[in-house]
């Protein structure tokens, strides 16, 4: 990295978390940043489907389609998969690679499940005639929650890439920033679902 | 056989379209042939690989940046001179009615997303990381990311040209006109898929420099001591942290609409077309200050270097900036006050965008007061400046005008409104990247431009210029709508456009002049030793041109404002050159590695936006896998720095005359 470089062979230094260590602090306010420019995106998104929340055409509405079971169930699954995260980034700080791969491992299948539930969803949807080119809203409701969904996708693809990284090399000043990164933007998909959770789905229940 | 090919060149490259497309078949053909050939006899490929395809040093990515936009100048000026061309008098057919759709759609997107984008982010690239004493960008790696998505985004709208054909909807691509109803074919998917490309590479962009203006100063450098063209490069980066994502999306959602039967700006099914010029805009508007604020950086810096004065008001510069970032944000629909929003939703906006000529009007004022009882030098990068403030002046004033919501009803998508844009555009932006360019040659290649060619540039593009645009206000005014393919004669039209057509003309020329200009500048150069040739301010000036790979052998302490003009100007002691390396100072650096893997992944994003602008699934989705490899294969590399002894610092340094 082109920071001074004084500043990478700095023992590690006790004041700070292992993953800030190096240019540690640099990546992460880098990847705050990015995660500004996701909210920019996730509210676009959102105001889109505000609008046309009852743009139907004549078609299902948001009452009609929404199964309160299952939306339960995917927020309690995602909201959870954020707590093991956490528990994770206590593990790593405490070096313990074990409980690390413990409780990611179990973020993920939390994930796995959040997201097969929400495939199924969509699979169901669009079984009954409810597709993207149903109504504006449709659309508008599948772009949204689906780029939530991809995120996820993504998000469970990174994390494994980074357990196998944790594996191989244990938890140093670079696998740690990376698996704290990944948290962070484990926890932000989470931060986004609640908002779905309550703009698309509560509320699409009542109105 | 041969009926089969001439099927799929007539299906994939229209050739049942005329000599226009075959000509152009046959340049690009040649033109490719010609450089693979130059390269392989002069033996430059492994050269071209090393040093510039996989390189990460923002310098490099500087350089290549505006080689691109320099290309795209060109090709944007081709389109702008054969709308000319088709507008020098009434009742031409020289081109038909969708041919002129498809040049003024291909001429405005690339002059603003391609060309002027990638100019000023050259500028970014190659002065903010030695204006502030830091190595490199913050994330070099995604620097190289950000340059190759741009690069292949780019590549992907100028081939609609010949495979397909470009996109005809305009740069501003309302729907439902942009829609699949009414633009059936790939010319739009080329637009709104190498778009997307760009603009993920620019979202990057604005990401790195954010970071790295904010974390990686030289010590001593508080924000209020930075170079103002560096505090408009942070402002810019903030605002396109908040604009691009929303164009990401606006983009997206048209996709969705034309490949997959979604209904976001129908006109049926729910959808409505005016979500279309919302987002946009949302975006667009903020877009036009992206492509200001850096201009007006660079004004700043070069004004005061050539009155040989500090910058009048700096504070005052920097409240404008942010007042302006902020105000970019809530003025979009002053671009269609006609479309009805009723008059407290267009007085709300009229007044918005007024007020933004407040902190434009204190710049102004700045600059002008920098330059009085100041020592101006008349170097060609002063000049564009010089004649940057009039210019403007009128582009902004006409945009007062304009701002106006009743009045606009009348000037709405007139020629005046072509009038306008250009004057900010052209007399703003583009005098601006070229004042830059001429600023900073010096930095990027230790040596001048020449002089006396560059004046000759300026002053044949200048005066060419204003014949071109003057004319438009008032052949607006008496009527003349944008966009409008041929008009009658006998409305008076005629003689202005004549002009205008001959003034573009001129542009051209004084564009060539240019071009020669670098190019003669290349066979006799002028070497310049000192590495400071302006009697600069600022720190970039403090290190040897071309700045070595690793810009600074020791980082600088910053005391203030003009951090290298405190230095050449020591209160106790005679002022005189700073040149000097404090030898014991000097460590081993730690740079980071080339990577080809930028460029791998950029290709691989070109395939993959080319499979879905013709929807062969078989190929987008392929390379998108590709894509994703090779995020995950970055994740995996772990030794990607490499050090620099202190031996081979020394021999450098000494190499420059600095030890
Ligand atoms: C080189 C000299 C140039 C000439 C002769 C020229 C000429 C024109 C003309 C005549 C039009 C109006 C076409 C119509 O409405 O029918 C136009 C549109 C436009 N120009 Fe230029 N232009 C030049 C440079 C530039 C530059 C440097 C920029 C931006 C940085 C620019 C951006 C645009 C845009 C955005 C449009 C609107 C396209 C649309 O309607 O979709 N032009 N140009
Ligand atoms: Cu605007």
């Amino acid at each position: 990295m082109a920071v001074n470089m004084e500043s990478l062979h700095e023992p590690i230094s006790s004041s700070l978390p292992l993953e800030y260590q190096g240019d540690g602090n640099l990546k992460i306010f880098g990847f705050w940043v990015f995660l500004a420019a996701e909210v920019v995106l996730f509210s676009t998104l959102f105001a889109v489907y505000l609008v046309f929340h009852g743009n139907v055409a004549g078609g299902p509405t948001s009452q009609q389609l929404f199964d309160i079971r299952g939306f339960t169930i995917e927020t309690f699954l995602l909201l959870t998969s954020s707590f093991t995260m956490g528990l994770g980034t206590y593990e790593m700080r405490r070096q313990n690679t074990k409980g690390v791969l413990a409780w990611v491992l179990i973020t993920v299948l939390l994930g796995l499940g959040f997201l097969g539930m929400e495939i199924s969803e969509f699979a169901h949807y669009v079984s009954i005639g409810a597709n993207i080119s149903r109504s504006a809203f449709l659309s508008a409701f599948f772009v949204l929650v689906g780029t939530h969904g991809s995120h996820v996708t993504l998000g469970i693809l990174w994390i494994l890439s980074i357990l196998v990284q944790v594996m191989r090399k244990g938890i140093t000043p670079k696998t740690a920033r990376k698996l704290f990164v990944v948290g962070l933007y484990w926890h932000f998909l989470d931060v986004v679902w609640v908002f779905i959770f309550t703009v698309v789905y509560l509320t699409g229940k009542v109105m | 056989m041969l009926h089969s090919i001439l099927q799929i060149g007539d299906k994939y490259f229209m050739w049942n379209e005329g000599p226009m497309i075959w000509t152009s078949d046959a340049l690009i053909v040649l033109t490719s042939l010609g450089i693979v050939g130059l390269l392989t006899y002069l033996k430059r490929w492994k050269w071209l690989w090393d040093e510039w395809l996989t390189t990460v040093d923002h310098k490099k990515i500087g350089i290549m940046y505006i080689i691109a936009a320099f290309a795209m100048f060109f090709r944007g000026g081709m389109d702008g001179l054969i709308i000319r061309a088709q507008l020098a008098i009434p009742n031409n057919h020289f081109l038909t009615a969708e041919h002129y759709d498809q040049v003024f759609t291909t001429h405005g997107t690339i002059m603003i997303l391609f060309m002027a984008m990638p100019f000023i982010i050259g500028l970014m690239n190659i002065a903010v990381p030695l204006q502030i004493g830091a190595r490199d960008v913050a994330f070099p790696y995604l620097n190289a990311m950000s340059f190759w998505l741009f690069f292949f985004g780019a590549l992907l709208f100028n081939i609609s040209f010949v495979i397909g054909g470009s996109p005809d909807a305009g740069w501003t691509s309302y729907a439902p006109i942009a829609g699949p109803f009414y633009d059936p074919g790939v010319g739009e998917n080329y637009y709104l898929i190498s778009l997307q490309i760009a603009g993920i590479g620019t979202i990057a962009t604005g990401i790195n420099f954010l970071v790295t203006i904010l974390k990686m100063r030289a010590p001593g450098m508080t924000l209020m001591r930075m170079p103002m063209f560096t505090w408009s490069v942070l402002i810019t980066s903030v605002i396109i942290i908040f604009a691009f994502p929303v164009l990401t999306v606006t983009l997206a959602l048209l996709m969705f609409d034309r490949l997959f039967g979604a209904h976001f700006f129908s006109v049926t099914h729910g959808g409505l077309p005016m979500m279309w010029a919302n987002l946009f805009w949302i975006w667009g508007h903020p877009e036009v200050y992206i492509v200001i604020l850096p201009a007006f950086g660079v004004f700043s810096e070069v004004v005061s270097t050539f009155s040989h004065k500090r910058l009048f008001g700096y504070k005052a510069m920097v409240v404008s900036l942010v007042a302006i970032a902020i105000l970019s944000f809530t003025t979009w629909v002053h671009h269609f006050f006609t479309m009805g929003a009723g008059a407290s939703v267009n007085s709300f906006f009229s007044f918005s965008t007024m007020l933004i000529a407040v902190p434009t009007g204190v710049k102004i004022f700045n600059w002008l007061f920098t330059m009085y009882k100041g020592r101006i030098e008349f170097t060609t990068s002063m000049l564009w400046a010089l004649a940057f403030i009039p210019n403007f002046l009128i582009g902004g004033l006409t945009g007062v005008m304009l701002a106006s919501a009743p009045a606009d009803y009348q000037y709405h998508n007139s020629y005046f409104l072509v009038a306008h844009f250009h004057y900010v555009l052209i007399a703003g932006t583009v005098f601006g990247v070229f004042s830059g360019l001429y600023y900073w040659w010096p930095k990027m290649f230790g040596q001048k431009l020449n002089e006396r060619i560059g004046k000759w540039a300026f002053w044949i593009f200048m005066i060419s210029f204003n014949m071109t645009f003057m004319p438009m206000y008032f052949v607006g005014l008496m009527g003349m709508t944008r966009r409008m393919y041929t008009y009658p004669a006998g409305l008076g039209w005629g003689p202005f456009n004549l002009i205008e057509t001959i003034g573009a003309l001129g542009m051209g020329l004084g564009f060539v002049v240019m071009v020669f200009d670098i190019a003669y500048t290349i066979r006799h150069p002028e070497k310049d030793l000192t590495g400071d040739p302006w009697d600069g301010r600022t720190l970039e000036w403090s290190i040897p041109s071309p700045a070595p790979e690793y810009n600074f052998a020791v980082i600088p302490e910053v005391k203030g404002i003009d951090a290298y003009w405190m230095m050449k100007h020591p209160k106790e002691q005679e002022p005189g050159p700073v040149k000097a390396v404090d030898k014991s100072k000097i460590r081993p650096i730690h740079m980071p590695n080339n990577s080809y893997r930028p460029f791998i992944i950029s290709v691989a994003f070109f395939v993959a936006g080319f499979g879905f602008i013709w929807q062969w699934y078989w190929l987008g989705i392929p390379g998108l896998i590709v894509v994703a490899i090779g995020l995950f294969l970055r994740s995996f590399e772990y030794n990607d720095e490499h050090f620099i002894s202190t031996e081979e610092i020394e021999r450098t340094e000494i190499a420059a005359g600095r030890l």
